[in-house]
């Protein structure tokens, strides 16, 4: 198979993910309890005929269902995702203004975590049953049996209510004129600790699946051939351990990357970061379930996308991929 | 004593979790004996610091016992992760077992529609789940075993897909067996090793799924959980920080625990497996 086969299967496969996660929400509005038109409005447009009537156009909800169908997936397939009462505006707009927030978010906490979990995987295989290897591999034990939410809360409490180090919530500083340079340091500094708290989960997956991983390799005939020519340890640790542990650790982390975006709910929600996290907690508040439901569906795109570009990554870097395929 | 238990007492992390575990169930099952009546009553003067007289945890706004709260939230946490977990490893189990014992197009049809259900953002589709069908103990329960089974589902089509080529299933076949005595009987003993392994972490996920839910006010409001109370001291976070730091310590041993405990398991039941992962 031709590699522009394999990414044009691997691309219609996607799409037709997409098209059954938008059936599988359509179905989830039908299957909720009580009238859809009131499930889609919200909890304040269900008190607003008018709004309600025009939730019922928008979805032809008077219509068989099949048309229904139909024109929710028509519509989403356009970016159409009808409006939100609680905000009287698109919901795309919506989401599209608070999607830089989630993506900086989530791109800085996977980095973060990324290279932390390798660095520290390599360490504890390194010193596999010493005393790093014993503190790095409790530490991953932690860090894997804590609640995201609640680590965000106590880096509240330590860092911003007792040490008053690090701003408590939000992206900047409102009401500051800033220079562009004063304004990213801001935005970083606001980033620090939600980027900690998400990354931390994340950070013990890597740092456990490395570990492995480089203590698999190391037993490999291919390192004995190496030390056995003579090679130094420092070289066959780079060239022959590390490269072959860690490929696949970047492979399988890069399929993670895409679900960081649905993940990051919680972290938004105790930092008040204004990514769309936050926004579906406020559509939950809200029962805004239309606005819940486009961005449960565009977290779902991000997971696809992302396995897409995993995908086509690993087709460039792996010509053995044509065959296996 | 048989061999199993004898292995899972030396390991040393299952025997911590184990402990820890049997303390949590047990704490679980007598909350009434404990901290007699409602969790959610007015005991004492509010924000009370921990170690107040009578109170070891304090109290919160409204003078409730968050010692009580604790004990009774165990019960939810525990309940919640252990049902979704079964749920979830049933319809894993049946989905792996058919995939792998028959392939063909009947695996093709499972692995894809297994395959759905890993790539939706599992948290946000169990927040939606809950959110649209009102948060009850089941639809919570529902909703978390709606986002566990895929793992479970492949890994026992995986071990059924080598276990079928196995002499002893062709004998059984052979042997006028019938397919579901041959599936239930034969195969799927040989394959409950690395399943029972992932279950127990499962549980451990679920509780933390369980917290989120219900910080997020996705709890079942009649029952007073961990989750739900992290997300009430919240607030209250600049002058009452044991109201959200406690009962997240409750859930944090109680996964630690949980996958202590999966941690001992492995090393017994997949020795080779677990080699490069003890401590």
């Amino acid at each position: 198979m031709s590699q522009a086969k394999f990414l044009l299967i691997r691309l219609i496969k996607a799409i037709m993910v997409l098209l059954a996660v938008t059936v599988f929400s359509f179905g989830l509005i039908r299957a909720a309890p009580g009238d859809p038109a009131t499930v889609l409005a919200g909890e304040q447009g269900a008190v607003d005929p008018e709004f309600l009537d025009r939730v019922r156009a928008r979805y032809g909800l008077d219509r068989p269902m099949h048309e229904q169908l139909f024109k929710y997936v028509a519509g989403i397939a356009v970016l159409d995702f009808g409006d939100s009462y609680q905000h009287n505006r698109p919901v795309i707009d919506l989401i599209a203004e608070r999607l830089p927030a989630t993506l900086l978010l989530t791109m800085t906490a996977f980095v973060l975590a990324l290279l932390g979990g390798v660095a520290m995987g390599v360490t504890a295989a390194k010193h596999v049953g010493k005393w790093p290897d014993a503190v790095i591999t409790v530490a991953a034990l932690i860090f894997f049996a804590l609640p995201l939410f609640w680590v965000g809360l106590m880096f509240i409490l330590l860092f911003s209510v007792q040490l008053g180090l690090l701003p408590a919530f939000g992206m900047a500083t409102i009401g500051t004129d800033m220079s562009l340079l004063g304004r990213a340091l801001d935005v970083g500094w606001h980033l620090i600790m939600p980027a900690a708290t998400l990354g931390l989960l994340y950070l013990a997956t890597y740092t456990r699946m490395t570990r492995a991983s480089v203590l698999e390799v190391m037993d490999l005939d291919f390192v004995r051939t190496a030390r056995a020519k003579g090679l130094g340890e420092r070289r066959i640790w780079r060239r022959h351990i590390l490269k072959n542990a860690i490929l696949p650790i970047i492979t399988l982390a890069s399929l993670q990357a895409g679900h960081l975006v649905g993940g990051a709910v919680l972290t938004e929600t105790v930092f008040a970061w204004p990514g769309i996290g936050r926004l579906a907690f406020d559509a939950l508040l809200q029962r805004d379930y239309n606005l819940l439901l486009a961005i449960f569906i565009v977290a779902s795109a991000f997971v696809v996308f992302f396995n897409l570009v995993a995908d086509l990554v690993y087709s460039l870097a792996d010509p053995r991929i044509e065959v296996n395929a | 004593m048989n061999d199993f238990a004898k292995r899972f007492l030396r390991s040393r992390s299952g025997m911590i979790g184990l402990v820890l575990l049997i303390l949590l169930v047990l704490l679980a099952i007598f909350a009434d004996v404990v901290y007699p009546g409602d969790p959610w009553r007015m005991v004492g003067r509010p924000n009370l610091p921990p170690f107040s007289e009578g109170f070891m945890f304090g109290t919160d706004q409204l003078g409730r016992d968050v010692a009580a709260g604790i004990v009774h939230g165990a019960r939810i946490s525990l309940l919640i992760g252990f049902a979704s977990s079964v749920v979830a490893l049933g319809v894993g189990v049946v989905v792996g077992a058919v995939a792998g014992y028959f392939s063909g197009w009947l695996d093709d049809v499972l692995m894809r529609f297994t395959e759905f259900f890993q790539t939706i953002p599992s948290f946000m589709l169990a927040i939606v789940l809950v959110a649209i069908f009102s948060p009850t103990l089941t639809s919570i329960v529902t909703a978390i075993a709606v986002v566990s089974w895929p793992p479970i589902a492949r890994l026992v089509r995986a071990e059924f897909l080598t276990l079928r080529q196995r002499d002893f299933v062709k004998a059984a076949q052979v042997g006028g067996h019938s397919q579901f005595n041959i599936i239930l009987h034969q195969v799927l003993p040989n394959a409950l090793s690395p399943v029972i392994v992932m279950a127990s972490l499962m549980v451990a996920a679920a509780i933390l799924i369980e917290s989120g839910l219900s910080f997020l006010g996705l709890g079942d409001r009649n029952y007073i959980t961990w989750g739900f109370m992290i997300g009430a001291g919240r607030t209250m976070i600049r002058h009452a920080w044991w109201l959200s730091a406690i009962p997240g310590l409750a859930i944090f041993v109680t996964v630690l625990a949980l996958n202590l405990f999966g941690q001992g398991l492995s090393d017994v039941l997949n020795p080779r497996l677990s080699r490069s992962n003890r401590t």
